[in-house]
């Protein structure tokens, strides 16, 4: 009991101590709040009957995005908009029929702004309606004596010209969200109509675009308007970001790919990963973003099977196909388990195990060496190497090219995708790897999923004589270079890379898969890999039901087809792949694409014109 | 003989009995405070019950349910939980840090699929918990051997760790500064203080020396934000000119210029004390403050009166919790500490606070309703 006692008098000194530097802690506040309110309560409250002096942000102009040569991607516009601060008038309804003596509002605007009336708090100002012209501006402003609570606001309102052609690549700006506010506390994000990016390159180099914002002490009188400016530090707009882009050149692709439902394609240089073209169809204008999009518009844009959102060249994971037999045909290279003399006899299948793996080519391939192999596509040289050679071995190289990463792409919309090897699968799905699943890894089926931006660095990496070169986009901001030009070596084998591009040649020469799409215009050939991925195999059942062919299935159950490219033949400096989702058959339905787009390129040539800079 | 009376009462284990022993004072304290916090949600929304004022009159009627339950919870239970409190707190924690990270960014919730919980906020109550329960089974000669002081300071700074990587600084801060009151009025000797402090003081020349151009520069803003008006300091400039014109009787109910016209970021939130003192003056200003004082001063008053060491240190350990956060926020939004980004409890808009707030004075009032109840020394 004794100890209970000395316990509760410890305690009670103590506490009282630590409650009476509470207590001076709370008479501080007090102390302090007096000082404010009554002693430097003066300086505030003169200016309180009629004006008060104010800080306002003013928001700093968004970077302009230009292509290679200094072409406008993405800029601003002047923007007016006429507000109306609710809490200042009397009906807002009235107030706006006021304003449509003066100017046209449509009635959709009304509503959206009766709405944010009632949903936002009273002292918000609303936008009746934007994209005011100067007409209308003066009009507005001569009157403004007749419509209390009615200001009109100049703001920048993001443009890109090339419309749904550079869509993917530049991205979209839009208003801010509540979580991207709590995430950044700077009061700048909280300006009404404030714009940040939203995709691609406006969201990923937001903090280069975004610039400094200014600031101007304003005197305003009672309702709030700004009755004088005292003082004023500009803002500055943010960087000019240049692009690897070539404008003209990724409009040409982009219109190319208009023949199909749905498309994708990318070129790069194969020696500096500089990305000339990356387009997309379908597609969508990001204008309709700036100033938010309609409801309609964004179910639409939704809800669209071919997904014209989506960024299908970095972020599409498709089975790479045969596009694939390159990296197979490396990896059976570098690991010895083939050689240049290394043939095998294809008779149209090959057996493992209970399975049988067929060939595409029904009758076989015959007698078949590793050229012929990839000029002809013959699927069972690669079942049997690849058994042979293990998953992981196939993996591992799969990986050195590029496959089964985001290679610090630029689009925040890059996908990594899958290298399934024997620790993969024990983690993603808790089995054991079957032989059986190599030999479909071996022509780029099963779990393999890949971009074809993967496909065309794969590209680039075998014809560059083995250097890890890595796409990128964004050039310059200012004077400052953001890419890097990846050249480390691979360590391949020149002899071994040499074997394989001519298999590549051979595609397109005759007796290859895509010899009828072969480029004749002299020092403007290519080389390249036809690939035709499975999305669904034709059942027995639907066999019975007469389904025999690829155009007798649903669209979206028809196989990928695939190209990746390089070109020209010799001292190659252009990499393309090409995906038309559904579209059939690689040499069918994406070499024709390639082949145009190809040409296209070394025409134009933008890799010898050096980049605008500044 | 009056202590046998007492006990007498508080032994009345009936329901109605326990919600007799319910201090009701404080309780009607905490409404007058929530009202305040009612006026300046629905003057911050410009003379609108919605969107806030509305939502946090209903968290607040469900808070008080849930103040009134704890407070006739027999506080043996309290007492047995504490230790495994304390433990599935840190564990949620640890879920919350590797989840968070692969979630990207801060991330301070956890998503059990039925109800979201914010671990760092139980952390708070956790240790405090976890600290009354051990001080009540140590003597006071065992409370000073070192292996007793290192222990409480793991109890503090493994959640503290956690909290802060989320981050949450503030809560981390709060969580400290309870934590080392706890270790104070536990009867820790003295010098470790003396120490302490000396030692930190002395310790920070030495980081300023150690630390990178870019970063002084960011402690430098943080200790006196006015430095960069347009960034951390807008804040802060904003909220001394809405409460310096504000006065001695203020500008009137829904009349407070600087916050309406949109110039006081944060009205709700943060800087919902500015919004107060700016419409209602000095006088409202000071009229709060009497009420938070007076709330406190009854957090002590039952410290005070209870028998064991758990009750004591668990009301005193709440009350200091509610009283950092309280002044820190008032001490922000005048200038007179750095930006925390911490909340005033209960009057700032927001559910969890208020529901951990009033859990908080629930386990108070469990702590009043059964003072004289004896608990265990041991295990």
């Amino acid at each position: 009991m004794e100890r209970d006692q000395e316990k509760l008098d410890s305690f009670t000194r103590r506490a009282f101590f630590i409650g009476a530097l509470q207590g001076v802690a709370l008479a501080a506040l007090s102390l302090r709040l007096t000082w404010l309110q009554v002693v430097e309560g003066d300086k505030y409250k003169t200016l309180a009957e009629n004006n008060r002096i104010n800080v306002k942000i003013i928001p700093p102009s968004r970077g302009q995005i230009v292509d290679r040569f200094g072409v406008s991607l993405a800029t601003n516009l002047q923007n007016f908009q006429i507000l109306v601060t609710p809490e200042q008038v009397e009906n807002l309804e009235k107030t706006i029929v006021d304003i449509k003596r003066f100017i046209s509002v449509d009635d959709l605007s009304i509503k959206k702004a009766l709405r944010q009336a009632k949903r936002n708090a009273k002292f918000l100002p609303v936008e009746v309606r934007d994209k005011l012209n100067w007409d209308e501006v003066s009009t507005i402003e001569l009157n403004l004596a007749k419509l209390p609570g009615v200001f009109i606001q100049g703001g920048d309102l993001r443009s890109y010209p090339y419309k749904e052609a550079t869509a993917h690549i530049v991205g979209y700006v839009g208003r801010v969200t509540e979580s991207e506010m709590d995430k950044d506390k700077s009061p700048l994000l909280s300006m009404p109509g404030f714009q940040v990016g939203k995709s691609g390159i406006e969201v990923e180099y937001e903090e280069i675009l975004q610039g400094k914002p200014g600031s101007a002490e304003v005197e305003v009188n009672v309702h709030g308007r700004t009755v004088r400016e005292l003082s004023r530090t500009a803002s500055t707009q943010g960087d000019r970001l240049i692009l690897s882009i070539d404008a003209e050149y990724q409009r040409f692709v982009q219109q190319r790919l208009t023949t199909e439902r749905s498309a994708a394609a990318v070129v790069m240089d194969a020696k500096t990963g500089a990305v000339y073209a990356l387009a997309n169809h379908p597609s969508f204008d990001p204008n309709i973003f700036t100033g938010g999009i309609s409801v309609m518009d964004w179910e639409q844009l939704r809800d669209d099977p071919a997904h014209p959102l989506n960024n299908k060249v970095a972020g599409g994971l498709y089975p790479p196909g045969s596009t694939f037999k390159m990296v197979t045909a490396l990896a059976g290279l570098e690991a010895g388990v083939i050689n240049a003399n290394t043939t095998i006899s294809c008779p149209g299948h090959f057996d493992f195990g209970n399975n049988r793996f067929h060939c595409w080519k029904h009758g076989g391939h015959g007698t078949v060496n590793l050229t012929k192999a990839i000029a002809q596509s013959c699927d069972v040289y690669f079942y049997k190497m690849a058994s042979a050679l293990g998953i992981d071995r196939l993996a591992e190289m799969t990986r050195r090219m590029g496959i089964g990463s985001d290679l610090d792409f630029d689009l925040p919309e890059t996908k990594a995708g899958a290298v399934p090897d024997t620790a993969w699968k024990r983690k993603q799905k808790d089995k054991v790897w079957h032989p059986g699943e190599t030999i479909n890894a071996s022509i780029g089926q099963g779990y393999m999923l890949a971009s074809p931006l993967q496909l065309a660095t794969m590209t680039a990496r075998l014809v560059n004589g083995g250097k890890a070169v890595k796409p990128w986009i964004a050039g310059y901001s200012g004077n400052k270079q953001l890419y890097k030009v990846s050249d480390d070596d691979l360590g391949f084998n020149p002899k071994f890379l040499e074997m394989i591009t001519k298999g590549m040649e051979g595609v397109l020469t005759q007796g290859g898969t895509a010899y009828a799409m072969q480029i004749k215009e002299a020092g403007f050939e290519m080389g390249g890999k036809t690939g035709t991925s499975q999305v669904k195999r034709i059942t027995k059942a639907e066999r019975a039901q007469g389904i025999r062919r690829q155009e007798d299935l649903p669209w979206h159950l028809r196989h990928h087809a695939l190209f990746v490219g390089y070109a020209p033949l010799v001292d190659p400096r252009y990499v393309c792949a090409v995906i038309v989702e559904h579209g059939g058959s690689g040499s069918g339905a994406a070499a024709p694409i390639a082949r145009d787009i190809m040409l296209e390129v070394q025409k134009r040539n933008p890799a010898i014109k050096a980049m605008e800079q500044t | 003989m009056s202590i046998f009376k007492s006990s007498f009462f508080s032994d009345d284990t009936t329901l109605i009995g326990k919600i007799r022993q319910i201090a009701w004072g404080q309780v009607f304290l905490l409404c007058i405070f929530a009202t305040i916090g009612f006026l300046s949600l629905y003057s911050a929304a410009g003379g609108h019950i919605d969107p806030w004022a509305s939502q946090q009159i209903v968290r607040f009627g469900f808070a008080l349910g849930i103040l009134v339950a704890i407070a006739v919870t027999d506080i043996k239970w309290v007492f047995r939980i504490a230790y495994p409190f304390h433990g599935i707190v840190i564990v949620l924690l640890l879920l919350v840090d590797i989840f968070g990270h692969v979630g990207m960014g801060a991330q301070r919730w956890l998503d059990l699929g039925v109800i979201k919980i914010q671990p760092s906020e139980l952390a708070k109550m956790s240790t405090i918990l976890c600290l009354a329960r051990f001080y009540h089974g140590k003597e006071l000669h065992e409370v000073k051997q070192l292996k007793n002081i290192l222990i409480p300071l793991a109890m503090i700074f493994i959640p503290v760790g956690l909290v802060v990587v989320q981050p949450d600084l503030g809560t981390g801060l709060a969580i400290v500064f309870g934590g080392i009151a706890m270790l104070f009025a536990g009867g820790v000797s003295i010098w470790f203080f003396v120490i302490g402090i000396s030692s930190a003081v002395a310790a920070i020349p030495i980081a300023w020396q150690l630390m990178h151009d870019y970063q002084q520069k960011r402690v430098m803003v943080f200790l006196d934000p006015e430095s960069d008006p347009l960034g951390a300091g807008f804040h802060i400039s904003q909220s001394k000119i809405a409460l310096g014109s504000g006065g001695i009787s203020g500008k009137g109910f829904l009349e407070g210029t600087q916050s309406h016209l949109n110039f006081l970021p944060e009205k709700h939130t943060d800087f919902i004390f500015t919004l107060w003192a700016e419409e209602w003056g000095l006088i409202g200003g000071l009229f709060l403050l009497f009420i938070l004082g007076m709330i406190i001063l009854y957090g002590y008053w039952i410290a005070f009166r209870c028998r064991s060491q758990f009750a004591r240190l668990v009301a005193f350990g709440l009350t200091i919790n509610f009283s950092v956060y309280v002044l820190i926020n008032i001490g922000m939004v005048m200038g007179l500490l750095p930006v925390v980004g911490i909340p005033l409890p209960m009057m700032s808009y927001g559910g969890t606070a208020m529901l951990s707030v009033m859990t908080a004075f629930g386990i108070i009032q469990c702590c009043n309703v059964h003072r004289d109840t004896r608990l265990p020394k041991g295990f």
